[in-house]
């Protein structure tokens, strides 16, 4: 386990080395107090549209920092010709990959940290209250549904031949879901056989990586998500890790270092 | 082999160049119609093609009063045909019918059901509480102001988008100073609506409690819509109705009974319901019997 924590350990200390967090950390900063200035109608209270761009900034941001983060962290072991003296170690492919995922995972929820303690100091100047729950509610579903695609993504390292490639790809993939994941079996209902079939065949396939996006309940302020359907939708989100990090293992084991 | 100085006078010449050419260019440039040079910053960045945005920040003004309860393009958006903040305005004919409550059926299979527990899932208004249901917070349906104005700007020539914030603005908001300023706005951005008219001479009148500007607007508002062609008065024999109901109302309030009667007159005409309209007119002449203002009979 010390030697996934090591390996996790230089994953984070590679995000912050880098300056992909802070670029967009401050370009989401400068945009929603640009957007915060706009005087409309003279109402200071309005505070739902900052809260909708604020979000969508992060949402966005996070996407990209998981996704490049983690695509390039085996092919540029590989590239500097480090990841087979990292393997002449004690240490078995399955750890490498688990530490890598690992790293990678909590990278991601300490730059979540930095954006919603933010948002909720944006919020909260306008809304004068802070309703820290609900902050929590969406913060862990969004680092549960990053942990899925930076699965994803390392998963995708071992298959794709370039960084560019994977990372292209993770992106259309998560996209696509986020926006029609929901409405994939409205979508086959309307379709002829095969197209039917495998259109749902996808729909139960494909890890909903929109139910994580609970976005709207907090821009609206709507009541707090029943315990019991945050810790399924946790469950979930981490059977999907399982899944491909195993499908990574498996791919990782029989695959030339060199 | 060139040497620097002659490198600098080959710039300083280019320099000149460009500069006699941005010295011939611009005048021409500003006057030309297809320039984007004067408008704002969509006209700028956008064009034209800014109008098609518009409607999709209206109809994201009208999520906002849903607390983001809304149709997607896979869901049956009958009961959304027409946005509901513009609808609750009553000066648009709705289109919508069907189930407003629940338009997303009952669970398709235990994705979707599990999936309703994380997206506004119940029909809520904001100016009727929203997902609280609070009353008191009725006065967030500020939120939907944003979307509005940002509509506005992207298509000023779409009268609705005027008359509806200004709704909102003025009932809802109490904001009559901006309310009048936004339709002062849309007013010089279309100088011949009768519906920003309209909607101007109901502030004068309702917010202002001005009898005389009221009348005037709203007078203006009569003789542009008698302007339109015939095919456009019968598409829009609501809007109308409603100024020259409203003129009726107010002559009749000013003691003016007969053009009170000329007016309520010229609304049966063009009314779906002029059963209604006969009524008014009834209670005008019922008035105009009573001389209310007549000296006391003196004791013999």
């Amino acid at each position: 386990m010390n030697t996934i924590f090591a390996l996790a350990g230089v994953a984070i200390k590679e995000l912050y080395r880098r300056k992909d967090f802070y670029v967009l950390f401050i370009i989401t900063i400068l945009i929603c107090l640009v957007m915060a200035s706009v005087n409309i109608f003279n109402d200071a209270k309005i505070v739902r549209y900052l809260k909708e761009i604020s979000l969508l900034l992060i949402w966005i941001s996070s996407l990209v920092i998981a996704i490049t983060t983690t695509a390039r962290q085996i092919p540029a072991e590989r590239e500097n010709r480090t990841l087979l003296p990292l393997l002449a170690k004690p240490l078995t492919r399955m750890q490498l990959i688990l530490g890598k995922f690992l790293g990678c995972w909590i990278a991601c929820g300490l730059t979540l940290l930095c954006f919603y303690i933010f948002f909720g100091a944006l919020a909260a100047s306008r809304e004068h209250q802070l309703p820290l729950l609900n902050y929590f509610q969406a913060a862990t579903l969004h680092w549960f549904m990053l942990g899925v695609v930076v699965a994803l993504s390392l998963f995708g390292s071992l298959i794709f031949a370039a960084p560019s490639s994977n990372s292209t790809i993770c992106f259309v993939f998560v996209a696509g879901i986020l926006l029609v994941g929901r409405h994939l079996d409205q979508v086959a209902v309307t379709l002829a056989e095969p197209g039917r079939s495998i259109t749902y065949a996808i729909y139960y396939a494909i890890p909903h990586l929109e139910l994580f996006d609970v976005r709207d309940l907090i821009i609206h302020n709507w009541p707090l998500i029943g315990w019991k359907y945050f810790g399924l939708a946790i469950l979930y989100a981490l059977a999907y890790m399982a899944a491909l990090l195993i499908a990574a293992c498996l791919v990782f084991r029989r695959k030339a270092v060199n | 082999m060139l040497s620097s100085r002659t490198f600098f006078l080959l710039f300083f010449a280019l320099l000149v160049l460009c500069f006699g050419l941005a010295a011939a260019l611009v005048p021409e440039f500003q006057s030309w119609r297809g320039s984007r040079a004067q408008g704002d910053i969509f006209k700028v960045l956008m064009g034209d093609s800014r109008a098609l945005f518009a409607n999709h920040f209206y109809v994201k003004a009208d999520e906002y009063y849903h607390s983001g309860y809304y149709p997607s393009i896979f869901d049956n958006r009958a009961a959304f045909e027409t946005p509901h903040v513009g609808e609750d305005t009553g000066a648009i004919n709705s289109k919508n019918h069907g189930d407003e409550e629940g338009f997303l059926g009952s669970p398709r299979d235990w994705i979707d059901a599990f999936g309703r527990h994380f997206f506004p899932d119940r029909h809520t208004h904001l100016d009727e509480g929203g997902p609280a249901d609070d009353l008191s917070g009725s006065d967030n349906v500020r939120e939907i102001l944003p979307w509005l104005k940002l509509s506005a700007d992207l298509d000023p020539d779409n009268v609705q988008t005027y008359t509806v914030t200004a709704y909102w603005l003025r009932e809802r908001m109490h904001q009559t100073a901006e309310a009048e300023a936004f339709l002062h706005e849309g007013l010089r951005n279309n100088p011949d609506s009768y519906d920003i008219l309209f909607e101007l001479g109901r502030l004068y009148y309702e917010s202002y409690h001005d009898t005389v500007r009221a009348r005037n607007v709203w007078e203006v508002a009569v003789r542009k819509w008698l302007k339109l062609d015939p095919d456009a008065q019968k598409e829009n024999k609501l809007i109308f109705e409603q100024i020259t109901t409203h003129l009726g109302v107010l002559e009749g309030e000013a003691g003016n009974y007969d053009q009170a009667i000329n007016w309520l007159q010229a609304a049966k005409k063009v009314s779906q319901t002029p059963g209604a309209i006969q009524q008014q007119i009834d209670a005008v002449k019922v008035k105009m019997a009573v001389p209310t203002n007549a000296p006391a009979a003196l004791p013999h």
